[in-house]
């Protein structure tokens, strides 16, 4: 190594206390941007296992019909509260901490454009985030009526105005999540300044890695699209404390209105959160095919595409509300108009990998496993996309099938492929292979015997959010199936915790570049000095160690 | 009496029930569309899933590293190609084209079709967590079982007036229409013409609180004779003065009870609108939107404590005692 | 695998100066696209809920136009203009005059809200309860005035800084965010100002 004065190796800390505490505070006061990064994806990891927790007691509860494990109340807190807390504060810090940790690394920059906005963002997001916990806690307030809020993760009006949900628990679900929002808002500001701002010599738009140009665009849906979930919660706070009457139905108010304003906010924001995944698929992809990503142009204009397609497509969830047939067509038309750039998305990845040498590691596992699935809840979205299909879907299991495909068996999946590929750059060691392949399988087994069932449970009738069900409805094979899968889901997430735990300590040094890679987080050592690069890069073409690599064939010849 | 509770039973029985709601096996006109254009859908995105899906399942396999394999060797660097990008937009635009060009036709013909002649109305009220079925022509009122009649020479359309009193609700039969909501402050319509005497059952499709769940929904059909004899019953109030005299006693005592506020009885004093209307209540088959069927034990456990059955719902318990329980059980059992 | 650290071992030169576009300014842009989405929901849900009111009182009976604060309010954008040229040019007291005259016609602007919402309240019995103008009115205009009050806030801060004789002319970059922030500030009153007292009337 050229010049490291950084030990790869951390030193033995033999008296932990004090050191403890020294440490605490390093990272609580620090501004650097692989820090926050990997706090915001320490946090977000928690709460995923928070949630998982709850998504498993909610199948426990629904394994077989009038199931007694919870009551109704508490019933209703966990799918809100393990929705809200997966969308919010397990996607929405996935998106600020893998840009964080990952976009000065790959653009060649020391640190994110502004430092301190960057603390400011995570600890507020993380503000909010315990505010909504707190719930639990301080939500009955003085009636005493319940803990938690308990109105579904889209709230509803009128549901939520102070007729209907009384004490404090929607006052938490709307500041909690108002909060964190800020967070992310201030996150997305940051990277998308670090990406215009401080790419390194050479680095121009048309060669940014394709992770940075998902995360950028991924940044800018965060401003359009935040901004009118903030402005809504503003208006339900100002509702349910100052007398408002924005969704108070008894004085005129409009309970369509919240959903026109959450779903302009909430289509876009299921494209925050699985953009993520589309970025970790475009470095893993060519890195484990060996090939470059194929048509990169076309990458570029499909991703833009879909920032600006999906801010026109949201009232699809909002079929059954009894609108105009125009308007029915018309977001019908844009929805499905989505899937042709996702398409494109996925053609490409394939193409990548077509002519190429696959890797078959557990990261690249998971990319594929995430290819299918993927396609899979796409085209059940296609189906939802048709107005007069969904009629019948909207609001069933079968719609809870489609999100969780896009979801658990498209972000979550491909997130894990995502850590077990830059797990080595940041902890310097190599995770443990045969334990990540025992994750990989039980996962997606298990992922799939949870969700494909439930596909059929919901067009069998089976509504959502029901906290019990009466037997001989056609619905309780689908149930336990799906429940049995939870299990196998959890199994898989404690290997997984298991393996990161173990592997920070026990695993085999890394090396920097242990995968032979070609963006520029693995030229610097692993994990990256407090600056990230002793001396800026200077690249000519998106495959910058490639050209080191093989200096008699580099890739700026053709570019 | 329980003869004709029996003969309620086995007349109810008579129907066939569907419990099992497959959104496949409609029983209507809007929900026969819904599922044709399901079908063509499933049919397109099959054929999508089986050549995307193959084709990355084969590039898989075809392309793995095998063992033998030269870890060193780079394959060929292919860097994209427009024909190809060109080809793999363009087709898809197609299939999205005319999936929307079907969906906007079956959109309009569901929602703008135009009632005929001879239609019922229906105007169906959400309330936290039952439901109210009025039918404005012939005033008359129930609660959680909507009757019609069927649709045999396909003029007999039902239309359905949907309205809310508190909270968001959705109305969903599966086998007879998609879901239409029931949205305070807003009317929504809705039309179907169930096409095969039967039992549907159905379930409140938007989270409205606590028993969202218990919020189920029943659809009988009946043939035309059969349905003008029902609402020509329905429509009649209430005995005013019931000879029975342990019919009589149950009817001072419930009008002497907070019942009264929440319960309307056609004839009695019972005025009140909160709850569902009891007039015709052993005419139901069930007690409390689905929670338990209609019988001699339940009803009595439900005005016992109606929290134990369907918890969190706003009907309190009574505290009545064991006496006061028993006579406004016979009561409510001589409505029919 | 590869020769270690190719970074700091192959480590190119690039021909062409590379000059980037200023972070800060690519942040100020950005915070006002964001603010812009939220006030287009404020602003969307006023124009859907014009004429719905159930009860009195209606935008007709008790809206006068503000036509002096609104005057304020547009030339303050001018003055400031006015102070950055000056501080351009070095011109310390022209731009500490200019400064001034910009924060008492934004005050003017705060106090005019002020009143009008004084005489709405105390007059006009209108609050953010009584009907959906009220609701619709307090909030957009609101979230306005606070806006209005944070550029304020910022805007006095800049004067006590010079005043104390702080080197103001190190700062030009940030008067000059702070004068995009109050132009964006303005050209949102203007929409304001068009569907409150122009089309809500
Ligand atoms: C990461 C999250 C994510 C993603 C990516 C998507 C993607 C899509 N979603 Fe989904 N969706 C959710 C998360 C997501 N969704 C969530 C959370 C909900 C429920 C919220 C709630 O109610 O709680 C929901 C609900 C939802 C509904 C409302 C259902 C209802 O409540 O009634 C609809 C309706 O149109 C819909 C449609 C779509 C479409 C058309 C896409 C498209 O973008 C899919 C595009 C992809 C493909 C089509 C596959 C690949 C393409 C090809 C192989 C090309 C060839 C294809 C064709 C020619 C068609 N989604
Ligand atoms: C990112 C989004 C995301 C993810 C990943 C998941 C993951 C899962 N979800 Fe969730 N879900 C939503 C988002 C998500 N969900 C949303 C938005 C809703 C709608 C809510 C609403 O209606 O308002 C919903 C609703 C929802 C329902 C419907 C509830 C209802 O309508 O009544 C169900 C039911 O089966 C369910 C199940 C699951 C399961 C089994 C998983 C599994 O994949 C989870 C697997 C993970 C684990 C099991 C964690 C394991 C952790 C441990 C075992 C702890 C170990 C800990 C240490 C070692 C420290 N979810
Ligand atoms: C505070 C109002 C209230 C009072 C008092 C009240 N009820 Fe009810 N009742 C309701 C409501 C609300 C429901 C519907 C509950 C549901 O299904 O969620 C209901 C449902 C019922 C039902 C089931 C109706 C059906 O069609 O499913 C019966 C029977 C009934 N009540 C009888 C009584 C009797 C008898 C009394 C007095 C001893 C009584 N109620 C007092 C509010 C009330
Ligand atoms: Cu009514 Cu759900
Ligand atoms: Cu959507």
């Amino acid at each position: 190594m050229a010049s490291i004065d950084y030990p790869l190796e951390r030193p033995d800390i033999e008296d932990t206390g004090w050191h403890f505490a020294e440490n605490l505070y390093r990272w609580i006061a620090t501004v650097d941007h692989k820090k926050l990064g990997l706090m915001y994806i320490v946090s977000a990891l928690i709460f995923l296992c928070v949630a998982g927790v709850m998504a498993v007691v909610i199948r426990l509860q629904l394994a077989f019909p009038n199931g007694h494990v919870v009551d109704p109340d508490t019933y209703d807190r966990l799918f809100t509260m393990h929705g809200t807390t997966m969308v919010f504060l397990v996607g929405m810090p996935i998106v600020a901490g893998l840009s964080n940790y990952l976009v000065p690394l790959m653009i060649g920059a020391r640190d994110m454009a502004f430092p301190r906005l960057n603390s400011f963002g995570f600890w507020i997001f993380l503000f909010g985030g315990l505010l909504l916990y707190y719930s639990y806690i301080g939500g009955s307030g003085l009636s005493g009526a319940g803990s938690a809020p308990d109105v579904g993760w889209f709230a509803y009006a009128p549901l939520t105005t102070k007729s209907f949900s009384r004490g404090h628990s929607v006052d938490y679900w709307a500041l909690g999540v108002l909060v964190s929002g800020f967070g992310s808002i201030a996150s997305a500001i940051n990277v998308i300044a670090t990406t215009i701002s401080l790419r390194c010599p050479g680095m121009t738009l048309s060669k940014m890695p394709m992770f940075v140009w998902v995360m950028l665009v991924d940044a800018w849906l965060i401003l359009i699209a935040l901004p009118p979930l903030s402005a809504g919660q503003i208006m339900l706070l100002l509702d349910r404390y100052l007398g408002a009457n924005f969704f108070n139905t008894q004085h005129g108010g409009s309970a369509v209105l919240w959903q026109h304003i959450f779903w302009i906010f909430g289509h876009p924001e299921v494209y925050i959160l699985i953009f993520p995944a589309f970025a970790i698929l475009s470095e893993l992809v060519p890195i484990f095919s060996r090939k470059p990503l194929f048509g990169r142009p076309a990458m570029v204009g499909a991703v833009v595409a879909i920032g600006f397609i999906s801010l026109g497509v949201w009232a699809h969830h909002m079929f059954a509300v009894g609108m105009t047939s125009w308007s029915n067509t018309f977001f019908a038309a844009s929805s499905m108009l989505v899937g042709i750039p996702t398409g494109i998305k996925i053609f490409n990845w394939t193409a990548t990998m077509y002519g190429g040498r696959i890797r078959l590691l557990t990261p690249m596992l998971f990319c594929c496993a995430f290819l299918l699935q993927f396609l899979v809840a796409g085209l059940t979205g296609i189906m939802l996309a048709v107005a007069p299909f969904d009629w019948q879907l909207h609001d069933s299991y079968f719609v809870v099938a489609h999100f969780h495909f896009t979801l658990a068996g498209g972000l979550v999946t491909a997130l894990f492929g995502g850590f077990y590929y830059w797990y080595p750059k940041v902890a310097g060691r190599m995770y443990n292979e045969t334990l990540a392949k025992w994750h990989f399988w039980l996962f997606i087994i298990g992922f799939n015997l949870t969700f494909i069932p439930l596909h059929f449970a919901g067009t069998l009738g089976m509504p959502r959010r029901i906290y019990t069900y009466a037997p001989g409805r056609g619905w309780e094979i689908w149930n336990q199936l799906a429940s049995l899968g939870a299990l196998m889901q959890a199994a898989a997430v404690t290997l997984f915790a298991w393996n990161v735990i173990y592997s920070a300590i026990k695993g085999e040094p890394a090396g920097d570049d242990p995968w032979d890679a070609w963006t520029l987080e693995w030229g610097t050592t692993s994990p990256p000095p407090e600056y990230n690069f002793e001396k800026l890069p200077v690249v000519r073409s998106s495959r910058p160690l490639w050209d080191l690599k093989h200096p008699n064939d580099p890739d700026w010849k053709y570019e | 009496m329980y003869a004709f509770l029996a003969w309620l039973q086995t007349h109810a029985e008579g129907l066939p029930e569907h419990r099992i709601a497959n959104i496949f096996e409609p029983r209507s006109t809007p929900g026969d569309m819904e599922r044709h254009i399901a079908n063509l859908t499933l049919g397109i995105t099959g054929i999508i899933f089986v050549v995307v899906g193959g084709l990355i399942v084969y590039t898989i396999w075809r392309f793995r590293r095998k063992p033998g394999d030269d870890s060193r060797q780079e394959p060929p660097q292919v860097y994209g190609s427009n024909q190809i990008e060109i080809a793999w937009t363009v087709i898809p635009i197609l299939i999205v084209f005319i999936l929307i060009g079907v969906s906007a036709r079956v959109i309009a013909a569901i929602q703008n079709a135009s009632p005929p002649h001879s239609t019922l109305k229906i105007r169906l009220i959400g309330h936290q967590w039952w439901w109210e079925v009025e039918y404005p022509d012939f005033k008359v009122k129930t609660a959680n079982e909507i009757h019609v009649p069927v649709n045999a020479d396909g003029h007999t359309a039902t239309y359905l007036q949907l309205e809310s009193l508190d909270v968001i609700h959705s109305f969903w039969v599966p086998q007879i229409a998609g879901k239409t909501d029931l949205i305070p402050n807003r009317v929504n319509y809705m039309w179907i013409d169930p096409k095969e005497a039967g039992i549907f059952f159905g379930n409140c499709a938007e989270y409205c609180g606590t028993q969202h769940a218990n919020m189920l929904l029943r659809l009988v059909v009946q043939p035309q004779n059969e349905f003008n004899a029902w609402v020509a019953q329905q429509a009649q109030p209430a005995e005013a003065n019931p000879v029975d005299p342990g019919v009589a006693q149950g009817k001072n005592m419930f009008e002497s009870l907070a019942c009264v506020n929440c319960h309307r009885v056609q004839g009695t004093t019972a005025t009140g609108v909160f709850g569902p209307d009891l007039t015709h209540l052993m005419s139901r088959q069930t007690i409390g939107a689905g929670v338990l069927p209609m019988n001699h034990q339940n009803l009595r456990d439900w005005v016992n404590d109606p929290q134990n059955a369907k918890p969190g719902c706003f009907m309190p318990s009574m505290k009545l005692t064991d006496a006061e329980l028993d006579q406004v059980v016979s009561y409510l059992e001589s409505l029919r | 695998m590869a020769e270690e650290n190719v970074l700091t071992a192959g480590a190119l030169t690039l021909e062409q100066d590379w000059k980037m576009p200023d972070r800060g300014t690519v942040g100020i842009i950005f915070l006002i696209i964001t603010e812009t989405a939220l006030f287009s929901i404020f602003v969307a849900a006023y124009l859907i809920y014009i004429g719905k009111s159930l009860v009195g009182p209606y935008p007709k009976d008790v809206l006068e136009l503000p036509i002096l604060a609104t005057i304020c309010l547009l030339s303050s954008s001018g003055t400031i203009v006015f102070a950055e040229h000056a501080l351009e040019k070095g011109h310390l007291g022209q731009f500490k005059l200019w400064w001034i005259v910009t924060i008492c016609l934004g005050l003017e602007f705060l106090t005019a809200t002020g009143l009008e919402w004084r005489k709405l309240i105390v007059h006009d019995h209108l609050t953010i309860s009584t009907n959906l103008f009220g609701t619709t009115f307090y909030s957009l205009v609101g979230l306005h005035a606070s806006h209005v009050t944070v550029g304020m806030v910022f805007l006095l801060l800049v004067l006590a800084v010079t005043l104390f004789r702080f080197p103001i002319e190190t700062q030009k970059r940030r008067v000059k965010f702070l004068s995009w922030y109050w132009h964006f500030v303005d050209a949102v009153w203007v929409v304001v100002f068009t569907v409150v007292y122009i089309i809500g009337r």
